[in-house]
C-alpha cells in the first residue's frame, strides 16, 4: 500500500508542476530581451576604448554597426506584449490532471512490477524477508563468497570440488581441487580428483594434461584406484588397447572383492578386449553430462568423434571404426564430413578386398553406397 | 519500493516531457506568458524525477539488490563501493539513464538559469529540449529498462566487465556525456531559433555559454577517454581510431567550428547559416555516436549488448532529429537575414576557413567510420580502415588548419591586412623554424616529417604568446601601462591563448611519442634485466595478491638509471573469478612529460612472464593540450562580459561580400 501512496504523492507532484504556471496570473514575468543585449555591447565598447584595446575609429565602426541591430530590435519588440488566453489554460490544466496520470499509469503498468519487494542483499543475509529455499546453489555461492575472501582455507575447496563437480562446473571444480592441493598438501586422491575434473572439463578426454595429474597420483600411490582407471583409459584412448588391458587387470587384481568400482573396470575391460573403442567414461561423468546444456553435450560428443577420427587417420584397417564414424557424422548432421570420412575409409582399406566389401555394404545401409 | 519508485519516477518524467513539448509551443504561439512558463517548471520536474529515478538506480547498485536484472547482471555484491556506482552507468541500459539525466539536466539549467532569454525563445527552446528527452524516455522504457525485475532474485550477480573497473569509468562517460548531451542545447536553440524566425547576434550570445561547457566537458571527456585506454588495456595506444573514439571526435570537431562561428554571429551577426547548420549536425553527429556505440552496429569494449531492436529504435530517432531538423532549416533558411559583410581576408574569413578545414576533417572522420561497416553490411565484406587513412587524409587537413590558427585571432574584424600579421609572427615563425633545425640535428630515426611538425606545434604555441604580447603591447609599450592592458584584456582573449597553445602541445605530444617510442617485449624471468631508453629495468620477482573480488599476479621490478636505483615498479595482471576474464594494470613512471610503462603479459609454465616495456617521450603533452584547451574554455566561460567584434573601418573601397 505504501508503494501506491508514494506513486500518487509523486503524480500529484508532477501535475503541481504543470499547474502552478498556469496559476499565477499574468504578472508581467521575468524576461531578456535583444534589446537589453545589444545595449550592454554598446556599453561594452565604451569599456574597451577607454581600456586602450580597441582603436577610435573601430569603435566608432562597431557602435554604428550595433545600434543598427538595436533599432531594429527594439522595432520588432511591442509586439511581444504578453497576453492571456483562459481557454488554453484550461485546456493545459485538463491535460495536467487527466492525461499525466493516464499516461503514467498507461506506461508503467505493463512494465513494472509493483507486486515485488526490494531485495537488497544485507536484508537477505539476514534471511528474513526473502523467503527463499537454500537451495544448493545458494549454499554453493555462500561457500564460493567465504572462499573468495579467506582463499587459504584448504578444507573449504575440498568440500566445494566434488560439488562444482557434481554441478557440472568443471572448470570451477579444476580450480577448486587445485587450490585444495595447494592448501592441503599433495596426496595421490586429489591429484587424481583433479585429474578427473581436468578430462570431465574436456568431454570425457583424458588430456595431457590430465594425464600428467594421473601419473603423479601413481608416482605417489602406484594403488591409487582412480589414477589407475583413467591412466588404462587414457591408454584405451590413444588406441593402445593392450595396455589399458594390462593396466586394468593388475587393478582388477589388487582390488578389495567388495570395491564400488569393481564393476565399471571390469566392463571397460570387457569393452576392450571385446574391441569396441568407444571411449568410455566414469559413471560421475557421464551423470554429469545429463546435466550438461545441449551445447556442452554436443562438444563432448564431437570430441569423442575426433578422437575416433584421429585413430583411424594413424590405423585404418578397422572397418568398424570407420563406419561408426560415418554414422556419427551422418547423426551430426555432417554429410560433407561423411563423405569424406568414407572416401579415406576406402582408401585406408582398398588393398584388402574382404575389408572392402564389408565396408561397401555398411556405407550402403548408411545411405552412402555406391 | 526503490526499485518501482524509481521506475515510476522515470514514467512521469515521460509524462512531463510530453507536456513540456506541447503546452510551451501553443503557449508561444499564443503569446500567453503562462502558458509558456509551463516549459520553466516541467523542466525543473522533471531534472527532479530524471534525478530521483538515477538516484534509485544507484542505490539499487550500492545495495545489490539482484531482484533488479540490470544489477544482477552487472553488478557483485563484493565489487568495492566506488564500482557499484560507476557500475550504474558500466552498462548499456544506466548509461542510457545517465544520458537523459544530464539531458533533464541541462533542460533543468536553462529553466533555472534562462532569465536572460525572452520567454518565447526559452519556452522554444525547452519544448524542442522536451522532444529529444521524450524520445529517449521512451528509449529507455521500452527497449532498455534498467527497472525490469526477477522475481526470483539470485543470490550473487554477475560483475562488472573487470576492464571497466577503474578509476576511469567514475570519470570518463560522465564527463562525455555532459559533452555529447551538452550540445543539445546548441540543438534546441538553433530549432527554436528557426522554428521562431529569430536568428541574430543576441540569439549567439544566449547560446555561447551553453555550446562552450558542452565544449569543455567534451574535450576533456575524450582526452580522459584516451588516457585511460592508454594505462587500461596495457598496449600503451591512446588512440586507434576506433569508430567509438571517432564517434566522439566528430561532435568535438563539429562542436569546434560551431563554437567559433558562434563567436562570429555574436560579434559581427554573420556565419548565420553556419551556426545553424552547425548546431544541427554536431548534435546529429552527438546522436550518431550514441547509435554507433548502442546499437550493436559495433562491438567494442563500449558496445555493452547489442540488440536490433535498440538499434532500430535509435536509427528512428535520428533519421526523425537529423531529418526534421534539416527539412526546417531547408525551409527556413532563405528567410535568414543577411548579417554582416567581411572581405574574405578578415577574421571572419579566417573563421570561415577554419570551419571549412574542421567540417572537411570531420567529413573524412565520417567517412572512415561508415564506409567499412557499410561495406561490411552491403557486400559483406570486412575491412578496417584505420591510422594509414587517417594519416593521409586527416593529418595534412590539421597542418593547414594549425597553420593558419594563429593568424586567426590576429586579423582584424571585417577587414584584415594578411601581411601586417605575417611580419607581426614573424618572431614565431622564426622559433618554429630554429625548433625545426634542433630537432632535426638532434634526433636519429624517425620520420622526416616529424621534426617539421614539432615546429608546427611550436609555431603554434609562439602564435598564441605573439598574440598575446600584441594585445598587451608588452614589447612596444612601457610596463605600468602593459600590466594595465593585461588586467582590461578579457578572459575570453587569454582563454583564446591557452587554448590554441593547447594544440601546438598536445601535437608536440604525439609527434613525439609516435616517432621516438621505444619498445622491449620479451619474456622474463627472475633477476632477468631488460634495457630501455636508458633505463634498466630488473624483475625482482612475482608475487600474488588477493583483491577484493579479484586475484592479482605481481611483477616487480627494481628501475635503475645509470646504475642509480631509482624506483620499483609493479605492474599486475588481475583476473576477475566472476567474468573469467582477466585485465592488465600497467605501471608508469613519470619523468617531467614522459613515461616508462610496463605491462604484463601471459606468465609461463616455468615463471616467467611476457613483459611490455615501452619508454614514450614526451606522452604526457597529448593530454595536457586536451586540458590547456578546456582551461581556456573556462577562462572564456567565466569571461561575463558582452563579445562585440569591432569592424575595421574602410580606407579605401574593399570588395565585400555577404556573409553567408
Amino acid at each position: 500500500m505504501t508503494l501506491w501512496f508514494v506513486f500518487a504523492l509523486m503524480t500529484v507532484a508532477a501535475i503541481f508542476a504543470v499547474l502552478w504556471p498556469l496559476g499565477r496570473g499574468s504578472r508581467a514575468p521575468d524576461q531578456g530581451s535583444e534589446v537589453a543585449v545589444y545595449k550592454d555591447q554598446l556599453a561594452e565598447i565604451e569599456r574597451d576604448l577607454a581600456a586602450g584595446l580597441i582603436p577610435a575609429p573601430e569603435a566608432e565602426a562597431a557602435r554604428v554597426e550595433i545600434s543598427r541591430r538595436l533599432l531594429a530590435a527594439a522595432a520588432s519588440e511591442p509586439a511581444m506584449a504578453p497576453k492571456s488566453n483562459l481557454k488554453w489554460r484550461r485546456a493545459a490544466a485538463v491535460l495536467a490532471l487527466g492525461g499525466l496520470p493516464l499516461v503514467a499509469i498507461g506506461v508503467y503498468m505493463p512494465l513494472g512490477s509493483p507486486r515485488l519487494q526490494d531485495f537488497p542483499l544485507a536484508q537477505r543475509e539476514r534471511g528474513t524477508g526473502s523467503g527463499m529455499a537454500q537451495s544448493l546453489e545458494t549454499l554453493v555461492a555462500q561457500v564460493e563468497q567465504h572462499l573468495e575472501k579467506n582463499p587459504t582455507d584448504g578444507r573449504g575447496w575440498n568440500v566445494l570440488a566434488p560439488v562444482l563437480e557434481r554441478l557440472g562446473r568443471f572448470d570451477d571444480a579444476v580450480r577448486a581441487y587445485r587450490n585444495s592441493l595447494t592448501y592441503n598438501g599433495e596426496s595421490a586422491e586429489r591429484r587424481s580428483d583433479l585429474g578427473e575434473a581436468i578430462s570431465a572439463a574436456a568431454g570425457g578426454v583424458v588430456t595431457a594434461e590430465a594425464k600428467t595429474e594421473f601419473e603423479r597420483a601413481h608416482a605417489l600411490n602406484a594403488d591409487d584406484p582412480k589414477a589407475n582407471y583413467f591412466l588404462g583409459l587414457a591408454a584405451e584412448q590413444d588406441g593402445r588397447k593392450d595396455e589399458a588391458a594390462r593396466i586394468w587387470r593388475a587393478l582388477l587384481a589388487k582390488a578389495p572383492a567388495d570395491a564400488p568400482w569393481r564393476a565399471l573396470v571390469q566392463s571397460s575391460l570387457a569393452r576392450v578386449g571385446g574391441g569396441d573403442t568407444m571411449p568410455a567414461l566414469s559413471d560421475e561423468t557421464i551423470a554429469a553430462s545429463k546435466d550438461l546444456a545441449e551445447g556442452d553435450r554436443n562438444a563432448m560428443v564431437r570430441g569423442m568423434v575426433d578422437r575416433l577420427a584421429t585413430r583411424l587417420k594413424q590405423n585404418g584397417d578397422d572397418v568398424d571404426g570407420w563406419l561408426r564414424l560415418v554414422r556419427a557424422y551422418l547423426v551430426m548432421g555432417e554429410r560433407d564430413k561423411a563423405k569424406g570420412a568414407s572416401a579415406d575409409a576406402r582408401q585406408a582399406v582398398a588393398s584388402d578386398a574382404e575389408r572392402l566389401r564389408q565396408l561397401d555394404e555398411g556405407l550402403k545401409t548408411l545411405g552412402l553406397g555406391g | 519500493m526503490i526499485a518501482e519508485s524509481g521506475h515510476y519516477a522515470l514514467v512521469l518524467a515521460l509524462a512531463l516531457a510530453l507536456i513540456q513539448s506541447i503546452v510551451p509551443l501553443v503557449g508561444a504561439r499564443l503569446q500567453d506568458a503562462a502558458l509558456m512558463n509551463v516549459a520553466r517548471s516541467t523542466a525543473l520536474a522533471q531534472l527532479l524525477f530524471v534525478g530521483a529515478s538515477f538516484t534509485a538506480l544507484v542505490m539499487l547498485h550500492v545495495n545489490s539488490d539482484f531482484s533488479v536484472a540490470n544489477v544482477y547482471e552487472n553488478s557483485h555484491s563484493m565489487k568495492p563501493l566506488l564500482y557499484k556506482i560507476t557500475g550504474v552507468w558500466g552498462n548499456h541500459e544506466g548509461s542510457m539513464l545517465l544520458w537523459v539525466a544530464i539531458l533533464a539536466l541541462f533542460g533543468g539549467l536553462v529553466a533555472a538559469f534562462g532569465n536572460n532569454l525572452p520567454l518565447s525563445l526559452r519556452a522554444h527552446v525547452l519544448a524542442v529540449q522536451a522532444w529529444v528527452a521524450s524520445a529517449f524516455y521512451l528509449f529507455i522504457l521500452v527497449t532498455s529498462n534498467p527497472f525490469l525485475r526477477i522475481a526470483t532474485p539470485p543470490i550473487e550477480g554477475r560483475d562488472l566487465n573487470p576492464v571497466l573497473q577503474d578509476i576511469g569509468l567514475a570519470v570518463h562517460p560522465p564527463m562525455l556525456y555532459l559533452g555529447y548531451v551538452g550540445f543539445s542545447i546548441s540543438f534546441s536553440f538553433a530549432i527554436a531559433a528557426l522554428l521562431e524566425g529569430r536568428i541574430d547576434a543576441a540569439w549567439a550570445r544566449w547560446v555561447r555559454p551553453w555550446t562552450l561547457v558542452a565544449w569543455i566537458f567534451l574535450t576533456l571527456g575524450i582526452a580522459m577517454g584516451s588516457y585511460w585506454a592508454y594505462y587500461e588495456l596495457g598496449w600503451g595506444g591512446w588512440w586507434f581510431w576506433d569508430p567509438v573514439e571517432n564517434a566522439s571526435l566528430m561532435p568535438w570537431l563539429a562542436g569546434t567550428a560551431l563554437l567559433h562561428s558562434a563567436l562570429v554571429m555574436e560579434k559581427r551577426n554573420a556565419l548565420k547559416v553556419w551556426t545553424i547548420l552547425l548546431s544541427i549536425l554536431t548534435f546529429s553527429l552527438s546522436l550518431l555516436g550514441t547509435f554507433l556505440v548502442r546499437s550493436g552496429v559495433i562491438t567494442s569494449v563500449h558496445a555493452f549488448a547489442t540488440d536490433p531492436t535498440r538499434g532500430v529504435f535509435i536509427l528512428l530517432i535520428l533519421c526523425l532529429f537529423i531529418g526534421g531538423s534539416l527539412l526546417l532549416f531547408a525551409g527556413r533558411a532563405t528567410s535568414l537575414k543577411q548579417g554582416g559583410l567581411f572581405a574574405p581576408i578578415s577574421r571572419e574569413g579566417a573563421l570561415v576557413l577554419n570551419n571549412l578545414l574542421l567540417t572537411v576533417a570531420c567529413a573524412v572522420v565520417l567517412f572512415g567510420t561508415l564506409y567499412p561497416l557499410a561495406m561490411e553490411m552491403l557486400a559483406d565484406f570486412k575491412m578496417s580502415v584505420g591510422a594509414p587513412f587517417y594519416n593521409l587524409t586527416f593529418s595534412p587537413l590539421f597542418a593547414l588548419l594549425l597553420l593558419a590558427v594563429p593568424f586567426g585571432p590576429m586579423l582584424a574584424w571585417k577587414r584584415g591586412d594578411l601581411l601586417g600579421v605575417a611580419q607581426r609572427l614573424l618572431a614565431a615563425g622564426v622559433a618554429g623554424l630554429v625548433v625545426v633545425a634542433i630537432v632535426w640535428g638532434w634526433a636519429r630515426g624517425g620520420s622526416a616529417l616529424a621534426p617539421l611538425a614539432i615546429g608546427l606545434g611550436v609555431f603554434v604555441i609562439a602564435g598564441a604568446v605573439t598574440d598575446i604580447v600584441e594585445r598587451t603591447g608588452l614589447v612596444r609599450l612601457p610596463f605600468a601601462s602593459v600590466l594595465h592592458r593585461a588586467r582590461g584584456l578579457p578572459r575570453s582573449a587569454w582563454g583564446t591563448a591557452f587554448a590554441h597553445a593547447g594544440l601546438g602541445v598536445a601535437l608536440i605530444g604525439i609527434v613525439c611519442e609516435t616517432t621516438w617510442n621505444s619498445e622491449y617485449i620479451a619474456t622474463m624471468k627472475q633477476n632477468d634485466v631488460a634495457h630501455v631508453a636508458g633505463y634498466d629495468l630488473k624483475l625482482d620477482g612475482l608475487f600474488q595478491r588477493q583483491g577484493p573480488n579479484y586475484r592479482e599476479m605481481i611483477a616487480e621490478f627494481k628501475v635503475s638509471r645509470d646504475g642509480e636505483p631509482l624506483t620499483v615498479m609493479a605492474p599486475s595482471k588481475r583476473s576477475f573469478t566472476t567474468r573469467g576474464s582477466s585485465t592488465t594494470e600497467a605501471a608508469l613512471l613519470t619523468s617531467g612529460a614522459s613515461q616508462l610503462y610496463v605491462s604484463l603479459g601471459d606468465a609461463t609454465a616455468e615463471g616467467a612472464i611476457a613483459v611490455r616495456i615501452y619508454h614514450k617521450p614526451l606522452v604526457l603533452l597529448i593530454w595536457w593540450g586536451p586540458v590547456l584547451m578546456a582551461f581556456g574554455g573556462v577562462l572564456s566561460l567565466s569571461d561575463r562580459r558582452l563579445r562585440v567584434g569591432a569592424p575595421k573601418p574602410a580606407r579605401a573601397r574593399q570588395r565585400l561580400q555577404p556573409a553567408e
